[in-house]
C-alpha cells in the first residue's frame, strides 16, 4: 500500500496538531506538522502532499472572527496553489478550526471555485457564535448523509466530541440545504440515539441542546464537497481513536480503537 | 485619517450582548434601561478612503453571512456627548493589551494594506429616557471595567490613536540616607515598595556604607526581590509558635516542616526514590516512566482577580503554565487545574461594600479568563473546584495549575554560565502589570483599583502558546542553558534570580517595546505577559534567533551573566543600577514573627430529631459548594491533546461529579496521570490541623477512587491566609502547615511544591464611616498528583448495573462539624472530622489492589453530604437507584441516622461490587472496615432504610435536577 504524505498545516494557535498527527500515523500514514509559513515561502511545497489537513484551534486566536485570518492567508498568495491541490485526485479535511477555515476560505461548500468568490466576500454560509454564546465542549452523535464523501465511507453514525464557541452553521438561503443533499454535501448532522427511518429526516427540524450543541441550521455538523474528496467537521474524530476517549468506556466497558479512527483509516486507504 | 467599522448582527440574528447586557441590568434593578442595542467596531487609521474601507469590512472584518456593517469617518474634536448621551462606546485604556486589534493590524501589514493603528471597540444605544444615574452605574458596573476601560458617550471624536510617548532619559536617586523613619515608611507605601520598616532602615543602611543615593530602580530591584510575593519571607522565616502542646521555635518554618516531610520521605524511599526535583525549581518535578518525567504547579492570582476578574484570572493561567514552561530545560504541559473561591452569588447588589466587583460578575469574568487562556493554549482543563463564602466578598481566590511533561535528564534546575546571552522571548515589555509582586503582598482596599490599576494585566494566549512551540524545539535542539518564566516582578525577577550565583549586566533600551515612552524603571519592573528569560551561550544565538523567526516569536539579546556577581543595569551605557547579588538575595533582615493557636472549646451539636432527612439531602445536593459545576466545565475544553480517560463530568448523562481526573500524557502508552484536589475551608474555622489533614485525606482519596496508586500521589500545597502579622492568622497557617508535615509522611505523600498568599482582606468603610476588615477563611488547597500504572483500569462514579451491592469502606465517626448538614441546617460546634493517619494508607492500598483487581465497578469518594449525598450523585449519574440500610452500621457505631448520612469522616468511599465479589473485596479490608449497605436498583429511586423506616426516599431525577440547578447560569 502506498503511503499518503498528510500535510497537518498549524498556524499560530492551532493546537490540535499532535493528536490529528498522531491519527493519520496510527492508520499507516507519513503525517508532517507543517507551518502556515513555511507553505507561504514556499507554496510549492504544498503539491508533495496527498492530504492538506487544517486541525482544530484557536488560530490567529480567532481575533477577528474563527478561522478569519487563516483564510485570509489562503485566499492570497496560496490561492493557485490550492486550486491545483484541490482539483487534483487528492483529499482536503478541516477538524473544528480547521472546518472554519475551509468554510470562511470558500474552499467549502465550493471548492476552488468558492475560494474565489469567498475571496470576494460573498458566501453562501458561515459559522458563527453557538446559541448559548459561549464556548461548549461536550460529546455528541452524528450522521453521515454524504454518499461520496471519501472520509466518511462506510460510517453511519458516529460519536465524537465538539469544543467550540463559534460552531453554528448559519446559511444566507435556506433553500441552500436543499441543494447541498441533493448534492451529497452535507456530510454530518447532529442526532439522538432515537432510530429513524429517514436519516434525512435529521435535517428537518432543529434539535435542542445537548442533542445539537450549538443550533446550527439544519444541525448540520459537517459538509462536503461535491466531489467527496473536501470534508469539514466541528466535531473532533481525532478525540476518539482509543476507546477510553468515550464518556462511558467504563460502562459499556470499550477497549481498543475508537470509532473517529475510520475517518482517518478512510482518508490513508483511498491511496491504497 | 480615521475610520470606524461599526459591525451589527444581521437580520434575524439575535444581539445576545445587547440581551447580555440587558438581563445584567434587570439584576442590578436599572429599570430605566428598557432597550439596549450592542455592537462592535474597528477603527482604523491610516491612508485610506471609503472603498478601501469598506473593501477591508466586506472581505475581512465583517462576517457577511451573520453581520452587517457600516463606515463613517471619525473626528477629532472634544469628546463630549452632543445629544447622543444615550450611546455608549467602551474604549480600552491607553496602553492596555488590545489581542483583536494588534492582530488586525498584522495581517492588514501583511496585505500591503496602509494602515498605522486599529483599536477597538464596543458599542451600545440605551433607550433614550433611560435614566441618567442608571446609565452611570451601568457604564461603570456592567459596561466596563474602570482599571482597564474607560466610557465615551456620544458618537466618537478622536484625531487619531496613539499609545506611545517620548522618552527623555533622567536618571533619579531617592534621598533614602537622610530618611527618618516616617519618611522611610511614607516612601514604601506612597512608592508602592510595601517593605517593612526595617527593611527600609536595612536600605538605607546599606547605602549609607556605599557613600550614595541609591537610584529609583535599585530601590524597586530590592523591593520586589525582598517581596512576599518573591521571597516568602514569612513562611520560610523565623516564627516563634505556641499551641496547647507549648511552644515551638522554627528557624524557616516551611523547611522544617513541608520541606522536612519531604525529606523524610524520600530518605525513607531510598533507592525507590521517585522525586526528581523539589522545591528548587519553578516547579516540583517526579518521575514518570523511563522516558518522561511530570512536573506540577499551582498558583493564585487572588488581588488581580478582585480589580479586573478576566484580565486576573486569565494571566493567572497563563502565569502558571510559565512555571512548568521554566522548569528544568522546559516543560509540555498536558493538563490545567483550577480552584475557585467567591462569595455568594445571591449578594444583594446593594449591600456590596464600596470597591467591590458583584460576586457574580467575579465568577463569571474568573471563568471566561480561564476559559479563554487555558482552551487557546491548547490545554486541557481537567480537574478543579469552587467553594462559595460570605468573607471571599472582597478578596476572592483564584487558584490556577497545570501540569507538564520533561524528558528523563532535562528536568534539574539548570543554571547560567558566564558569558551566556540574557535573552528575552515573546510578548513585548509594556507598561503593564507594574508593581505587581510587591501590591499582591499588599491587602485590599476600596482604593486599590485607582492605586494598582496598572498592576491588571490582559493576556495573550496565542503568543504564549508560539512561545512553547519554539522553547520545546530549542529544548530539543539543546539550543539554550538554563530558562525561567518572567513573572510577578518581570525582568528584574528573571534576572536577578537566574543570575543569582553569577552576575548579569542588563542593556534596558534593547528589550523591545509594546509602545515607546517607558522609563528605564518601567521596562525593568513591568509585568507584562508571555515573555521568558533564557539563558543562551552565543556560539547558539543566530541557530536560536533563527527558530524563533520561524514561528514569528520575538527574541532579544538583553544583556549577559557574567562573574562579577552583580546585578548591573544600564540604559544607553548609562548605569542605572548597580547592586551586589549578596545584598539583593541575602542582605534582608530576617522576619522573626509570633504565631499562637488556642484550640476552641468543643461545642456539642445540637441534632434535630426527624424521621425523614429526605430535604436535608436535597439541601445539601442544591448548596453551592456541593451543586454541579457543569456551567464552568462545559466551558473549558477538557479533550484537547487526546489525553482524556475520566472526564470531570461521567456517567449516562455525562452529568455525575468525577473524584479526579485521568489524563494519558502520551498517547502511545496506557500509563495515566491521575490530578484531584483536595479543600475544606469550614473545617479550618473548627480547626486548622484537621482542615489541613482533611484536605490531604480528601486530594488522596480522590485520587485512588479513581484508580490512582497510592504509592505513588505528589502533593502540593497553596495556603491563602490573611494578614500574618496577627500572632493568631499566623497561628493557624503553622498548625496547619505541622498537620501538612504528619500526614505527608504518614501517607507517604510528599510535598514537591507549594505556594503561600498572604494577606487576603479587604477593608472598606461602612456606612456608618467605620473601618470594616474581612478577613477571609483560613483556606488550604491540596492538590494531588497521582498516577495509574493502566489506564484500562481507571474506575468513575456512576452506578453501572442493578443487582451489583453497595459497601461502604472505611469508619463513620460523629464529625458533623462544619459539615454541610450543619451549614444548610445552619448548626453550629460538633466535632471536626480527624484522621486516623495509621488506617488510611492501608485503606487506600486495599482499594486500589481490589480496583487494579478489577472488582470495582464503580467508586465515589465520601466528602461534602457524606454517605448520602455520595449515593445519591452514584444513583443518578449512573441513572440507577440503591437500596441501602444502616442497621448493621448503626449497631456497629451505635450513632445516629444523621450522622450516618451526613458525617463527613474521612477516609471512606462508597463502591459497587458485584455480587460474586464482594466477599473478595472485603477480604482486602481490615475488620470493621467494610460494611455492605445494600444493592444498585432499576427503580430510578434512592431509598435509605434507619432507625425509623425509610429516611430518605426520593427519585433521582430529582435529586438530579436539585443538583444541578444553582448554577445553571
Amino acid at each position: 500500500m502506498a503511503t499518503p504524505r498528510i500535510c497537518v498545516l498549524r498556524a499560530p494557535g492551532t493546537n490540535c496538531d499532535p493528536e490529528t498527527a498522531h491519527a493519520f500515523e496510527l492508520c499507516g500514514a507519513d503525517a508532517e506538522r507543517v507551518h502556515l509559513l513555511r507553505i507561504l515561502e514556499n507554496p510549492a511545497m504544498l503539491s508533495d502532499f496527498q492530504v492538506l489537513c487544517i486541525p482544530g484551534g484557536f488560530s490567529y486566536g480567532d481575533d477577528i472572527g474563527a478561522g478569519v485570518i487563516f483564510a485570509s492567508h489562503l485566499q492570497g498568495r496560496l490561492s493557485e496553489v490550492l486550486r491545483e491541490f484541490l482539483s487534483a485526485d487528492k483529499l482536503c479535511l478541516g477538524i473544528c478550526n480547521g472546518f472554519q477555515v475551509l468554510l470562511k476560505s470558500g474552499i467549502l461548500p465550493g471548492g476552488a471555485d468558492g475560494l474565489a468568490a469567498a475571496a470576494e466576500g460573498e458566501r453562501d454560509a458561515t459559522l458563527t457564535w453557538n446559541d448559548n454564546g459561549r464556548y461548549t465542549s461536550l460529546w455528541v452523535r452524528l450522521q453521515n448523509l454524504s454518499p461520496q464523501n471519501v472520509f466518511l465511507k462506510g460510517i453511519d453514525e458516529i460519536e465524537m466530541p465538539i469544543a467550540h464557541a463559534e460552531g453554528r452553521i448559519v446559511v444566507r438561503d435556506k433553500s441552500i440545504v436543499d441543494a447541498w443533499r441533493e448534492a451529497g454535501q452535507i456530510a454530518a448532522c447532529y442526532r439522538n440515539g432515537t432510530p429513524h427511518g429517514n436519516a434525512a429526516d435529521w435535517l428537518a427540524a432543529k434539535l435542542d441542546y445537548p442533542v445539537n450543541p450549538n443550533g446550527s441550521f439544519a444541525n448540520i455538523a459537517g459538509l462536503s464537497d461535491t466531489s467527496g474528496r473536501v470534508l469539514g467537521l466541528m466535531p473532533h474524530p481525532e478525540r476518539f481513536i482509543h476507546a477510553t476517549q468515550h464518556p462511558n468506556w467504563t460502562r459499556l466497558k470499550l477497549r481498543g480503537e475508537g470509532d473517529g479512527l475510520k475517518v482517518f483509516r478512510n482518508a490513508v486507504e483511498y491511496f491504497a | 485619517m480615521l475610520w470606524e467599522v461599526e459591525i451589527r448582527p444581521a437580520a434575524g440574528q439575535v444581539d445576545r450582548e445587547g440581551e447580555r447586557i440587558l438581563a445584567e441590568c434587570s439584576g442590578l434593578g436599572l429599570g430605566s434601561v428598557s432597550t439596549v442595542t450592542a455592537a462592535r467596531s474597528f477603527l482604523l487609521q491610516g491612508d485610506l478612503d471609503e472603498a478601501d474601507v469598506d473593501r477591508l469590512g466586506r472581505k475581512l472584518l465583517v462576517d457577511g453571512v451573520a453581520e452587517t456593517f457600516t463606515v463613517t469617518r471619525v473626528h477629532a474634536g472634544s469628546g463630549e456627548a452632543d445629544g447622543n448621551a444615550n450611546l455608549l462606546n467602551v474604549l480600552f485604556k491607553p496602553g492596555v493589551t488590545d489581542n483583536v486589534a494588534g492582530s488586525t493590524l498584522k495581517t492588514l501589514k501583511d496585505q500591503n494594506v496602509p494602515v498605522e493603528a486599529v483599536a477597538t471597540c464596543r458599542k451600545y444605544w440605551l433607550n433614550e429616557d433611560a435614566d441618567k444615574a442608571e446609565v452611570g452605574r451601568l457604564s461603570s458596573r456592567v459596561l466596563s471595567n474602570d482599571a482597564i476601560e474607560h466610557v465615551v458617550s456620544g458618537p466618537l471624536k478622536m484625531d487619531g490613536i496613539s499609545v506611545g510617548s517620548s522618552y527623555e532619559f533622567k536618571l533619579t536617586h531617592v534621598a533614602i540616607r537622610i530618611m527618618n523613619d516616617k519618611s522611610l515608611e511614607r516612601l514604601s507605601v506612597k512608592g508602592q515598595l510595601y517593605l517593612s520598616l526595617e527593611e527600609m532602615r536595612t536600605i538605607k543602611q546599606h547605602f549609607i556604607e556605599l557613600e550614595r543615593d541609591p537610584t529609583d530602580v535599585e530601590l524597586e530591584t530590592v523591593a520586589q526581590t525582598w517581596s512576599e510575593h518573591c521571597s516568602h519571607k514569612t513562611l520560610a522565616g523565623r516564627i516563634a509558635y505556641e499551641d496547647e502542646n507549648g511552644p515551638r521555635q522554627y528557624k524557616n518554618m516551611l523547611k522544617e516542616t513541608i520541606f522536612a516531610a519531604t525529606v523524610k520521605i524520600r530518605e525513607q524511599l531510598g533507592e525507590d526514590d521517585w522525586c526528581v526535583s523539589v522545591f528548587v525549581d519553578n516547579a516540583g518535578v517526579i518521575k514518570f516512566d523511563e522516558k518522561q518525567d511530570v512536573c506540577f504547579k499551582v498558583e493564585t492570582h487572588n488581588h488581580p482577580s478582585a480589580l479586573e476578574p478576566y484580565g486576573g484570572a486569565n494571566t493567572g493561567i497563563g502565569g502558571v503554565i510559565r512555571d512548568p514552561m521554566g522548569t528544568g530545560l522546559g516543560a509540555r504541559p498536558v493538563c490545567n487545574t483550577d480552584v475557585f473561591c467567591f462569595g455568594p452569588p445571591d449578594y444583594p447588589h446593594d449591600k456590596l461594600p464600596k470597591g467591590t466587583l458583584h460576586p457574580k460578575t467575579v465568577a463569571r469574568g474568573v471563568v471566561s479568563g480561564v476559559r479563554d487562556y487555558g482552551n487557546r493554549m491548547g490545554i486541557p482543563t481537567v480537574n478543579g473546584a469552587v467553594y462559595f463564602d460570605e468573607r471571599y466578598l472582597g478578596n476572592p481566590l483564584v487558584y490556577c495549575g497545570n501540569v507538564a511533561m520533561l524528558p528523563v535528564g532535562k528536568s534539574e534546575k539548570q543554571s547560567a554560565h558566564p558569558g551566556d546571552l540574557i535573552v528575552a522571548v515573546g510578548g513585548r515589555t509594556g507598561r503593564d502589570g507594574i508593581h505587581g509582586a510587591t501590591f499582591s503582598s499588599a491587602e485590599l482596599t476600596e482604593e486599590s483599583e485607582e492605586l494598582s490599576g496598572g498592576a491588571v494585566q490582559i493576556g495573550n494566549a496565542i503568543t504564549e502558546k508560539i512561545v512553547m512551540d519554539v522553547i520545546l524545539q530549542a529544548r530539543d535542539q539543546e539550543l539554550f542553558r538554563a530558562i525561567t518564566d518572567c513573572g510577578a516582578g518581570g525582568f528584574s525577577s528573571a534576572v536577578g534570580e537566574m543570575g543569582e550565583d553569577t552576575g548579569a549586566v542588563v542593556w534596558l533600551e534593547k528589550c523591545p517595546l509594546k509602545y515607546s515612552g517607558l522609563s528605564y524603571t518601567e521596562i525593568w519592573i513591568s509585568e507584562a505577559q508571555e515573555r521568558m528569560v533564557l539563558a543562551v551561550p552565543p556560539e547558539h544565538w543566530d541557530k536560536f534567533k533563527a527558530l524563533c523567526d520561524s514561528e514569528e516569536v520575538e527574541a532579544a539579546v538583553i544583556g549577559e551573566f557574567n562573574d562579577d556577581k552583580r546585578l548591573v543595569l544600564k540604559y544607553d551605557d548609562q548605569v542605572v543600577a548597580d547592586v551586589t547579588m549578596a545584598f539583593l538575595h541575602d542582605g534582608r533582615p530576617p522576619v522573626v514573627r509570633q504565631a499562637s493557636y488556642q484550640p476552641a472549646p468543643v461545642k456539642p451539636l445540637e441534632l434535630p430529631q426527624k424521621d425523614d432527612y429526605t430535604d436535608d439531602l436535597k439541601a445539601i445536593l442544591g448548596s453551592l459548594n456541593v451543586c454541579s459545576k457543569e456551567w464552568v466545565i462545559r466551558q473549558y475544553d477538557h479533550e484537547v491533546q487526546g489525553g482524556s480517560v475520566v472526564k470531570p463530568l461521567v456517567g449516562v448523562h455525562r452529568d455525575g461529579p468525577s473524584d479526579a481526573a485521568v489524563v494519558r500524557p502520551d498517547l502511545e502508552s496506557n500509563r495515566g496521570l491521575v490530578i484531584s484536589c483536595g479543600m475544606n475551608p469550614h473545617f479550618g474555622d473548627l480547626d486548622p490541623y484537621w482542615m489541613a489533614a482533611s484536605a490531604i485525606d480528601e486530594a488522596v482519596r480522590n485520587c485512588v477512587a479513581t484508580g490512582a496508586d497510592p504509592s505513588r500521589i505528589a502533593i502540593l500545597d497553596n495556603f491563602c491566609w490573611g494578614n500574618c502579622e496577627r500572632p493568631e492568622t499566623l497561628g493557624s497557617l503553622v498548625r496547619a502547615a505541622i498537620a501538612c508535615q504528619d500526614l505527608a509522611v504518614a501517607y507517604g505523600t510528599p510535598f514537591i511544591s507549594g505556594k503561600d498568599s498572604l494577606n487576603n482582606e479587604f477593608s472598606y468603610e461602612d456606612e456608618n464611616g467605620e473601618r470594616q476588615t474581612v478577613v477571609i477563611p483560613s483556606t488550604l488547597l491540596i492538590s494531588a498528583l497521582g498516577q495509574i500504572a493502566n489506564i484500562e483500569n481507571a474506575v468513575t462514579m456512576d452506578l453501572k448495573s442493578a443487582g451489583n451491592r453497595l459497601i461502604l469502606i472505611g469508619e463513620t465517626k460523629d464529625e458533623l462539624g462544619g459539615s454541610h448538614f450543619s451549614l444548610v441546617n445552619k448548626l453550629k460546634g460538633g466535632s471536626v472530622p480527624t484522621v486516623d493517619s495509621e488506617r488510611a494508607p492501608k485503606i487506600f492500598a486495599a482499594l486500589h489492589d481490589a480496583i487494579s483487581s478489577g472488582l470495582i465497578e464503580s467508586c465515589h469518594d465520601l466528602s461534602e453530604g457524606g454517605l448520602a449525598a455520595a449515593a445519591a450523585e452514584m444513583a443518578f449519574a449512573g441513572d440507577l437507584g440503591a437500596t441501602l440500610n444502616l442497621s448493621a452500621l448503626a449497631t456497629s457505631t451505635g450513632l445516629s441516622d444523621a450522622a450516618l448520612l451526613f458525617s463527613e469522616s474521612n477516609t471512606r468511599f462508597l463502591i459497587e461490587v458485584a455480587p460474586e465479589n464482594a466477599a473478595a473485596v472485603s477480604a482486602k479490608f481490615g475488620a470493621g472496615l467494610t460494611t455492605d449497605l445494600g444493592e444498585v436498583t432499576d427503580s430510578r429511586s434512592v431509598v435509605v432504610t434507619g432507625s425509623s423506616g425509610a429516611i430518605i426516599d426520593e427519585d433521582i431525577d430529582v435529586l438530579r435536577t436539585t443538583w444541578k440547578a444553582p448554577l445553571n447560569w
